[in-house]
């Protein structure tokens, strides 16, 4: 294989596993702050004991997140160097910003959060939890503003010529809030607030079915509920606004999102179907003239397609893009039907009383995640050929001087690291939840003492 | 070119990466230091003591390797990218063992088998070792030059042509001094039995230091080119060796005085001089170039543009207060001997 392709599956694979944690971790964040700030309002120790069950997961969570975020920094200069150079002036602010700014903020009060409940008052405790989760949510922000400025370049102008060609800032805040920015940091905190309030959702789902911890459960269950049916329609909006961001800035993207081929004419909105690229056919459901009516509220109305596009400025794999891209949104309203459900339930007062509702608490935890990734898989095949859209090639961006046998070495060490990691993540993942809270032989009261 | 204090903006983004990562060879430094001596406790209980004492600390220590490897890649991006894909196998290693070394921290006392403790303990002290060893190497590859010709293309070897004699050398040295480091930071922390272990392990890697700096010395001054035309310019060449090796006399007696944090301060000196050496040994240049001088990678000719700079002094000048109170804060608050409780690894 050539270097180009083991480079993208290299920044693929190892991109696509960090995701699984940092997401979690502003989700679970999130509500822990919550948590902990319903403690110190009501001073019921029952929130006590909630806040500290999650930060064991936070902790870990968190730990992954950073230990494979470590790589992702420096693996642009390893394996894209001449993309390194093209956007160091841009990249870079972003990067800096985000180190200064989020991450010193989130690692330093980090420690405070896990090792000083006796260090510290509990007021001061709750200040470090905002400080952490705040912290997370700006390294999104500033992560986000990067990839952005590659979906929809502004505030540059490109300096020198070939191999020297670059990218460099003339208006910081117009880089900063590029035209697709807020709708996708907006987007991408609500999908990582869904993860972590799945998660919350699924193992207090969990207990309930067991028979355990039943009161603080009902109260964690009920906090994540409220989270994730707010934050489930919340994501319907921006990822609307999101989409229609993708029409007016990368419509070779929202054609191949929709496998829309005709230069110019009313599109289909499917539900699902199947995008043949030989004959350029889409199999399945859909609602004729769909996307018009979503983009221009018109059913007639004519949207760019991939053949207005020469070959080898549209995205190769369009049925993948489809089909991640409908995954995301299937995964989406069905998280909404779910949630609108259990809120109805609440209301009534029945919530906990459908084994078969919990059931489907206990295992849709994986829902948000297979959102999340493959969310981002359709917004990065879609933006391809470009690693900077419209500018630089992704052919062109890798590094010159690596040769595929490093790649395929360094590929090796990740995936057999990486595998353990995960085996660890789950081990322990499992084992704090099996051991639970507080050892139920003893009364919540009693675990309290000893803490 | 604009200026600031009369300094272009290069030159004071080149100081703000030097102190960046002089800021993580100090802090990072204890932390690593620390765990290359990991093997060298023999109970179990000394072990999770020592990796208890950076327990809430190395987290926060390794921003500064994140904010580092940010500034260069903001600053220099032309560094970033060259040095990075030239040193491809050295930074692989490096960033899985980081991996391997925290997943250490974390799960080495979250069980009780023994198997599972010796395994980790063994992982934990071959990261830390190896992770101090290549920040080295590749220190000694940048003093060495990289074989870099028109646009800074690289044309060097691509697997094991970083194992250069110097830059082990260089490797050794620095290991050396991160254990002198990491002992005297665990001396703070520590009490009893693990403490006296520690004054005696203390003296043999001072030992081990000073040989190792001695060493290196001699080999860059018979070997690197340049090095003695730099001296006769600059009286700082003899200044800066002389402080750092007042500053590292100094700690034996610390020690002995049991001012343990008088004596971190004066390691982590020692490291602050014989970082400062190898700026001013460098700069202009972040990679001298082997094949022609023309071709080295400068501050200039590697740095982002005037307004890009503008900015990120700025956001550090912002932001730099900041990270510096949330560090007061912290350190403060596990000022102190390590007292293990349930909330720790």
């Amino acid at each position: 294989m050539d270097v180009e392709i083991l480079a993208r599956i290299q920044f693929a694979f190892t991109i696509a596993f960090h995701y699984i944690y940092p997401p979690l971790s502003i989700g679970i964040g999130l509500i822990m702050v919550i948590m902990e700030g319903l403690y110190l309002k009501t001073g019921n120790k029952q929130y006590e004991i909630l806040t500290r069950f999650w930060l064991k997961i936070f902790a870990i969570t968190f730990g992954i997140g950073v230990a494979t975020g470590i790589i992702m920094e420096f693996e642009f200069g390893t394996n894209w160097a001449v993309y390194s150079k093209y956007v160091g002036d841009i990249f870079g602010s972003a990067l800096a910003a985000e180190g200064l700014f989020a991450f010193g903020l989130e690692s330093t009060f980090l420690g405070i959060l896990i090792f000083g409940w006796n260090r510290v008052s509990p007021r001061v405790h709750f200040i470090s939890a905002i400080g952490v989760f705040l912290g997370s949510m700006f390294s999104a922000v500033w992560i986000v503003v990067a990839n952005s400025w590659q979906q929809t370049p502004a505030g540059y102008h490109i300096v020198g010529e070939g191999v020297n060609a670059r990218a460099e800032v003339t208006d910081f805040w117009a880089m900063v809030f590029n035209p697709s920015s807020v709708d996708r940091i907006i987007h991408v905190w609500q999908g990582a607030f869904l993860a972590g309030a799945f998660m919350i959702l699924s193992v207090h789902a969990y207990y309930l079915l067991k028979g355990r911890y039943i009161e603080i459960s009902k109260k964690a269950f009920k906090i994540a509920l409220s989270v994730a049916t707010i934050v489930s329609l919340l994501q319907l909006v921006s990822g609307h606004s999101s989409a229609d961001g993708v029409a007016e800035n990368q419509p070779a993207k929202l054609a191949a999102m929709e496998g829309h081929y005709d230069k110019s004419a009313p599109a289909d909105l499917y539900v699902f179907g199947w995008v043949d690229d030989e004959t350029q056919e889409v199999t399945g459901i859909s609602v004729p003239g769909g996307l018009s009516f979503l983009v221009h509220q018109d059913f007639q109305a004519p949207i760019t397609g991939l053949n207005a596009f020469s070959e080898e400025d549209r995205p190769g794999q369009v049925n993948a893009v489809f089909q991640f891209y409908h995954i995301m949104i299937s995964i989406g309203m069905f998280l909404i039907a779910l949630t609108l459900y259990a809120s109805f339930l609440w209301w009534k007062g029945t919530l906990f009383d459908k084994k078969w509702l919990l059931k489907i608490f206990t295992f849709s935890v994986i829902l948000p995640q297979i959102a999340n990734q493959v969310g981002w898989f359709a917004a990065e095949m879609g933006r391809q050929p470009w690693i900077v859209y419209g500018h630089l090639r992704t052919s062109q961006g890798f590094s010159q001087e690596v040769s595929a046998n490093q790649i395929v070495f360094s590929l090796v060490l990740f995936t057999v690291v990486y595998s353990i990691l995960l085996l660890l993540f789950l081990y322990s993942l499992n084992k704090k939840i099996k051991h639970g809270p507080y050892n139920e032989a003893e009364n919540p009261e009693e675990f309290l003492k000893y803490t | 070119m604009e200026t600031f204090l009369g300094i272009d903006y290069p030159t004071l983004w080149y100081l703000v990466v030097g102190l960046l990562f002089s800021g993580y060879a100090i802090l990072e430094g204890f932390d690593y230091g620390a765990g290359a001596w990991h093997l060298f406790f023999k109970k179990d209980l000394s072990r999770r003591i020592a990796i208890n004492a950076i327990g809430p600390l190395w987290d926060a220590n390794q921003v500064w390797l994140i904010i580092g490897g940010g500034a260069l890649f903001a600053g220099f991006p032309v560094m970033y990218a060259t040095m990075l894909s030239a040193m491809y196998i050295p930074f692989m290693l490096f960033l899985v063992l980081l991996v391997l070394r925290s997943s250490a921290i974390k799960f080495r006392s979250a069980e009780e088998m023994k198997w599972w403790r010796k395994s980790w303990d063994i992982i934990y002290f071959i990261s830390n070792v190896l992770i101090a060893f290549l920040l080295g190497v590749v220190l000694g590859n940048i003093l060495q030059g990289f074989e870099i010709h028109e646009n800074f293309s690289y044309k060097g070897g691509i697997f094991f042509s970083f194992l250069s004699p110097y830059a082990i050398i260089v490797g050794l040295t620095t290991l050396s001094i991160f254990m002198t480091q990491g002992a005297i930071f665990l001396l703070l922390k520590t009490e009893g039995r693990l403490h006296a272990r520690l004054t005696f392990l203390l003296k043999k890697g001072m030992v081990f230091f000073i040989t190792s700096f001695a060493v290196t010395s001699l080999y860059t001054l018979v070997f690197i080119p340049g090095v003695t035309d730099k001296f006769k310019e600059n009286p700082l060449f003899f200044v800066l060796p002389l402080l750092a090796f007042l500053a590292v006399a100094n700690v034996p007696r610390l020690v002995s005085k049991k001012k343990y944090s008088n004596a971190l301060l004066f390691s982590s000196l020692t490291m602050a001089f014989l970082l400062m050496l190898v700026a001013f040994q460098l700069y202009p240049v972040l990679l001298p170039s082997t094949i022609d001088p023309e071709y080295s990678v400068t501050i200039y000719n590697a740095a982002s543009s005037q307004k890009s700079l503008g900015i990120m002094l700025t956001i550090v000048l912002i932001g730099a207060p900041l990270l510096a109170g949330y560090f007061l804060f912290l350190y403060k608050t596990f000022h102190g001997k390590v007292k293990l409780d349930d909330t720790s690894y």
